[in-house]
């Protein structure tokens, strides 16, 4: 048993030391690898303990999963990273139930009864929520079905109603314990399968990041709970390493979005109070009764001039005489896969001597994180990439911005304006530049529905179109003075 | 046994919260493709479960063997493909971000 503990948590610190690698793009790699050794480790050792090392048909379905996992590992590009790390929530949740329904039939009342009847019926209900959760998000994600956000009546009450029966069943079969877990076990996986259905049904496309990190610690709070049912110290403590991951980067999320993750789960679209019943034209008429929107009018009118001066002619000499230059990607970059034309542009400011970085917002992607990969796909230095705190105060001493598809993440109505669904979001302060060029696809409002501020300012120039055709033409603009 | 499991699983929680929050944004999706691949540990429950289950059971706990061993050997290819196009042009001792100014 000694030995089991002491195993045990070197193979939980192998993984901390993994993670901790991953604090710096120079040694991830190493980390990730260490990760990949800990888990070798652990199976090995797992076998061992079990006093099942010889060859058998468990090593069979191994290497049946782990040649499925590495062809899915090399087929998945890298804008398909979002479902792909959704299906292995779904994955990790499943097979957390699956043990445990396994270690249930297999049960003969060793061990503690109440903690075992306990976190097999959590672990299992949990687990399905993961599964299920996570195939709609994948459909919604790959735009298989659901890609808008479903609101079927009553759903907050079957969700509701679902999740508390769940946990009064798991409740009643730790209590009996376990005398009629044929019948309450089935049902708690059942309707753990209906509450992740209904949780992510109703959720919409912009808050998916949020919902992937929520699954990402559901799978691994399964994992652990599945651990304390089967007192399995290393499935537990790694299982909880993944949940505190999810969590983390939940919230990170939800503050970058500047939602509660509350209201994400209940389904409310930014913009709506939150006893509403959300809609669209709700969502709007809340944002034009606030103070900013009633600038707007003003705003426009003085605006009519300026559409003659942010024309295409002013472009060629801005972008040419700017010295400083921060480009901003957004999510309408990656829809439009602009990314090669982007690292174009990147080569060709460099190659005039231009210093240029990149500003990334924490939901510039479809998941967290995701912005960067794409960028370094296209290989872009990890180096121009910077975060949100680490970029702020530069803008002030930028001769230019250009925003690549993104709205409400440069949208100064979240600092100025009180009130809307992006009041005190946190933004990325383009309008400090001392030009701004705005390459959206058109200038309707993003996912918030504010209306971007940033587009009726003097210094900012746009620049409509697909970012795929509109990119290369500004790259070509460069060294062309008029 | 059962206290031990719970001290490790609340001291890997709080290591787990101090190291995962100094992660910086630009790898938090290989970060996530690791968490699938460490979520892949229910493997490890699988095999036990597998070798003690009886006749009835073992077909589950093989569903779970596979469900898992995707789970680790997908996370942690797609992270290593991932992390390879992460490039840096400077060295470590090279590395200086000034601010502009």
């Amino acid at each position: 048993m000694a030995v089991t503990i002491v195993l045990a948590v070197l193979i939980i610190v192998g993984f901390l030391a993994g993670i901790r690698l991953m604090q710096s793009p120079r040694t991830a790699l190493w980390g990730n690898r260490l990760g990949a050794l800990s888990m070798l480790v652990a199976i090995a050792w797992t076998f061992v303990a079990t006093g099942q090392a010889a060859p058998s048909t468990a090593l069979v379905y191994i290497v049946i999963g782990g040649l499925i996992g590495l062809i899915l590992g090399q087929s998945v590009k890298m804008i398909h990273m979002p479902q792909t790390v959704a299906l292995l929530n779904g994955f990790g949740g499943a097979a957390s139930a699956l043990v445990v329904w396994a270690a249930v039939i297999s049960y003969h009342g060793e061990g503690a009864e109440m903690l075992f009847w306990g976190t097999s019926g959590l672990a299992l209900g949990i687990g399905a929520l993961t599964l299920s959760g996570s195939i709609i998000a994948v459909l919604k994600l790959q735009g298989l079905a659901f890609r808008q956000a479903v609101q079927l009546k009553g759903h907050g009450h079957i969700l509701r109603a679902a999740i508390l029966l769940a946990v009064l069943l798991v409740l009643i079969n730790m209590s009996l314990p376990g005398q009629y877990y044929y019948q309450f076990l089935p049902l708690i996986a059942l309707l753990g399968l209906l509450a992740g259905f209904f949780m992510t049904l109703r959720i919409g496309g912009a808050d998916m990041p949020i919902v992937i990190s929520l699954l990402n610690s559901f799978s691994g709070i399964a994992a652990s709970i599945a651990g304390l049912a089967v007192e399995n110290v290393i499935l537990a403590g790694t299982g909880a390493l993944v949940g505190v991951a999810g969590m983390i980067l939940t919230r990170i999320m939800c503050r970058a979005m500047n939602r509660s993750l509350f209201s994400v789960l209940a389904g409310f679209t930014p913009g709506t109070k939150e006893s509403e019943a959300p809609s669209l034209e709700e969502a709007q008429s809340a944002a034009e009764a606030t103070p900013v929107e009633e600038k707007q009018p003003e705003a426009e009118t003085e605006a009519e001039p300026a559409v003659a001066k942010g024309s295409e002619a002013d472009l060629p000499d801005i972008i040419s005489q700017a010295q400083r230059v921060i480009i901003i990607p957004g999510y309408g970059m990656a829809v439009a896969q602009a990314q090669n034309a982007v690292k174009q542009l990147l080569d060709a400011l460099e190659g005039q001597g231009k210093e240029v970085k990149f500003a990334i917002h924490p939901v510039a992607g479809r998941m967290p994180g995701h912005m960067n990969v794409l960028l370094a796909e296209a290989g872009i230095d990890y180096e121009k990439l910077m975060d949100l705190d680490a970029i702020n105060p530069q803008f002030d001493h930028a001769d230019l911005a250009i925003i690549v598809g993104a709205c409400d993440v440069v949208n100064p109505a979240a600092n100025a304006a009180e009130g809307t669904p992006i009041s005190g979001m946190p933004i990325l302060n383009a309008e400090k530049a001392r030009h701004v060029i705005v390459c959206n696809i058109d200038e309707k409002p993003g996912y918030s529905g504010v209306d971007n501020l940033l587009y009726e300012q003097d210094h900012v120039h746009t620049f409509w179109g697909d970012a795929a055709e509109t990119i290369p033409q500004l790259t070509g603009m460069i060294g062309q003075v008029s | 046994m059962i206290l031990a499991m719970f001290i490790i699983l609340v001291a890997a929680a709080l290591l787990g919260y101090k190291v995962i929050s100094a992660v910086p944004p630009l790898l938090h999706t290989p970060l996530m493709s690791g968490m699938n691949a460490l979520s892949g540990i229910t493997v490890i429950g699988a095999i036990a479960v597998f070798f003690t289950a009886p006749p009835g059971a073992e077909g589950w706990a093989a569903a779970a063997l596979i469900l898992a061993m995707i789970n680790v050997a997908g996370g942690f290819w797609v992270t290593e493909r991932m992390l390879r196009m992460f490039k840096g042009k400077a060295k470590e001792s090279e590395v200086q971000e000034i601010p502009w100014q």
